[in-house]
């Protein structure tokens, strides 16, 4: 049963490797940075799962020796140590990288209510322009994404560009992103909110020219 | 040899084994139910209450096993068109509801107090009333949650009922109050659980048996207890406090008047993260039970297993931040929960070591129970790995609420509560009903 399961679902596994909203077809060097470490942990994952579960068939055997030395203090101590030390280590190194600092980087505002989100940025006349449905941002940069809420919990997620950053009522939280070239990404809620909660997408749309120009973003707004 | 008993016996009062006997009959009777259904209402024994603690859990898991069925019908149908959002959304909280506070919580206090005083050599719990009084609060805690789902006023803010969503404002009606009231009521009963099996593990053992020598799954079940009474009174607390939120308005958790969503989150994963460990480890016992017996070997490592279980017990309260890592707290502070979160994944190697070097040791036979044991391996290595990763803080970001979560900690629960549970109930078995069981079907079952 388990067998069939697996076969079953590889070819859900590979397919959700790429597409609009998968984190492993990253449209930025944060998204990307993530989806490296990801890619190692899942190695080293693989190679421990097989390694523990071959020592599991090998106990089926005639009784050995086993010594505490080995098996407590080498195995369950300090070779567990050595791998945590090192995706810990791996961790807190790509986490220093993609956490928003204080670079100038271009801000933008997402608020999100019960079930929709106002987008706004700084338009070229340094006056702010909200958008309800598409988020605009300069393509090839770092930007700032301030993201609070006026209702419940809801949550910031741009699979390609970034992780997610919760939207708090009463807190101003701050999420770095990243688009590599200009373009369309595909945006989401992924903190339950109540019963909109699952229609609560939205579009991102990189540009080249920043701010955006009000022609450019009309043709957005066309699209469905 | 018999001579020399009889003469060495001289100087004792004579002791008549008739008598003998009917002093047992006279103490039987003397802890035995009453007769009839209403003994069975006032039985305080714990063999008939650790009984039905698991039977009722064991209906619960039913239960949570059906509304999971409809959850996968809802996800497998186009447009999610086989139920309405509202009753999709009762159906969820309702499924992680029942299987942690319904099942998981009670069928493990019902293992602990059905198996410790046998294990200890002791008649009873240490407060045998108090085992009845918290298998009743279970009972109605529980019938409040069920009520609620047949009348369609089940709650649906899911099983974590993160504020403001599960406040007056965002849910009115009565479906967050009957979660407040049922798990509380459930809670009560786990503290009453926890009070007296620890008091039981350390003031009634049998006479001459040492802290340090007794049975690893006593050990398993004193370090749950000890983090039932630590982690479950803040739930306790913060259902007490939204619940005043709700009824007469005091702003615990609302931003506009002073209070902080925030709050919540830390007092249900102060909770929420121990309970992990709370519903692992006496499962872990029932493993560190039955491999050895399997394998006809003593366990390698028992202080190692006991330091274990300490290391765990004190870890598991300082991580719980890691169900937080997207809420907006700073990276060095994410930095430290994070490291706590990786360091207790070596309790749990040593643990797993242990019982792969045990296996290694003796001549493991594949009795029923071991192909329960092999399900635990095949899964909750699986589960625990992804656990290391889901607490590394940028994967987390990406992970954090997708179906990454929901499949970890399906892994680690079956895999380290359902087998484990599976394989105690095919060990324990005949020592419940006092017969051999029928050959085949167990092992049909599990493969
Ligand atoms: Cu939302
Ligand atoms: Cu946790």
């Amino acid at each position: 049963m388990k067998c069939s399961r697996a076969i079953a679902a590889a070819p859900v596994v590979l397919a959700a490797c790429s597409g609009p909203l998968s984190t492993l077809d990253p449209g930025g060097d944060v998204a990307r940075d993530i989806a490296r470490l990801w890619w190692g942990m899942l190695a080293g994952a693989v190679l421990i799962t097989v390694f523990v579960l071959v020592l599991l068939a090998l106990g089926f055997g005639r009784p050995r020796a086993a010594l505490q030395r080995h098996w407590i203090y080498g195995l369950g101590l300090w070779f567990s140590m050595a791998v945590l030390a090192v995706v810990l280590g791996a961790g807190l190194w790509v986490g220093e990288r993609i956490v928003p600092r204080d670079d100038g980087a271009v801000t933008v505002r997402a608020h999100a209510v019960q079930w929709g989100w106002h987008f706004t940025h700084d338009g070229a006349d340094g006056r702010p322009v909200t958008d309800t449905r598409t988020l605009h941002i300069p393509a090839g940069q770092p930007v700032d994404i301030l993201v609070t809420s006026q209702d419940v919990i809801h949550s910031f997620w741009v699979p390609q560009l970034a992780g997610k950053m919760d939207a708090i009522p009463g807190r101003v939280n701050r999420l770095r992103v990243q688009a590599d070239r200009a373009g369309r990404f595909d945006g989401l809620c992924a903190e339950f909110c109540g019963l909109g909660h699952a229609a609560m997408r939205f579009d991102v749309r990189a540009h080249d020219v920043w701010p955006p120009a009000v022609a450019d973003r009309t043709i957005q707004e066309g699209h469905p | 040899m018999n001579d020399t008993v009889q003469h060495d016996a001289q100087d004792l009062p004579p002791n008549a084994p008739r008598r003998a006997l009917r002093l047992h009959r006279e103490l039987a009777r003397v802890w035995a139910n009453d007769r009839g259904v209403w003994g069975q209402v006032t039985a305080v024994s714990h063999t008939t209450l650790g009984l039905r603690f698991m039977a009722t859990a064991f209906v619960f898991f039913a239960i949570g096993g059906i509304l999971s069925m409809l959850i996968r019908a809802q996800l497998a149908t186009r447009q999610g068109a086989f139920l309405d959002t509202d009753l999709y959304n009762q159906i969820f909280t309702m499924h992680g509801s029942i299987m942690m506070f319904l099942f998981a919580i009670p069928m493990l206090e019902g293992l602990g107090i059905w198996l410790l005083p046998k294990l200890l050599g002791t008649r009873d719990m240490a407060f045998p009333r108090l085992t009845a009084l918290g298998y009743w609060c279970y009972l109605f805690g529980g019938l409040i949650m069920l009520t609620a789902l047949l009348f369609g006023v089940a709650p649906r803010d899911g099983w974590f009922m993160y504020t403001p969503l599960s406040g007056a404002t965002y849910s009115p009606g009565i479906n967050a109050d009957v979660w407040l009231l049922g798990v509380t009521f459930v809670e009560i009963s786990a503290v009453a659980a926890a009070v007296e099996i620890t008091v039981t593990i350390l003031r009634q053992r049998a006479p001459g048996m040492k802290l340090t020598e007794m049975p690893l799954f006593a050990w398993y079940m004193l370090g749950t207890s000890a983090m039932m009474l630590v982690g479950f009174p803040p739930l306790i607390a913060g259902s007490v406090l939204l619940e005043v939120e709700r009824a007469f308005g005091w702003p615990f958790f609302d931003p506009l008047r002073g209070g902080d969503p925030l709050l919540w989150q830390h007092l249900f994963w102060l909770f929420g993260h121990p309970e992990v460990y709370i519903i692992f480890l006496p499962a872990a016992g029932a493993m560190s039970t039955i491999i050895p017996v399997m394998c006809r070997t003593p366990i390698l490592g028992y202080g190692a297993i006991v330091a274990a279980i300490l290391g765990l017990v004190f870890l598991s309260f300082g991580l719980w931040v890691h169900h937080m890592f997207t809420v907006g707290i700073p990276h060095l502070a994410l930095a430290f929960f994070s490291a706590a979160s990786v360091l207790v994944a070596v309790p749990t190697a040593v643990q797993v070591f242990a019982w792969i070097g045990t296996i290694w040791k003796g001549r493991p036979e594949l009795h029923l129970p071991m192909l329960h044991i092999l399900g635990f391996f095949l899964t909750f290595v699986m589960g625990g790995l992804t656990g290391v990763m889901l607490a590394i803080v940028p994967f987390n970001w990406q992970a954090h609420d997708t179906a990454f979560v929901t499949a970890h900690l399906h892994y680690v629960l079956i895999g380290g509560f359902v087998f484990p549970m599976m394989a105690a109930v095919t060990y324990w078995m005949p020592l419940i009903t006092g017969k051999a069981r029928v050959k085949g079907v167990g092992e049909a079952a599990s493969g």
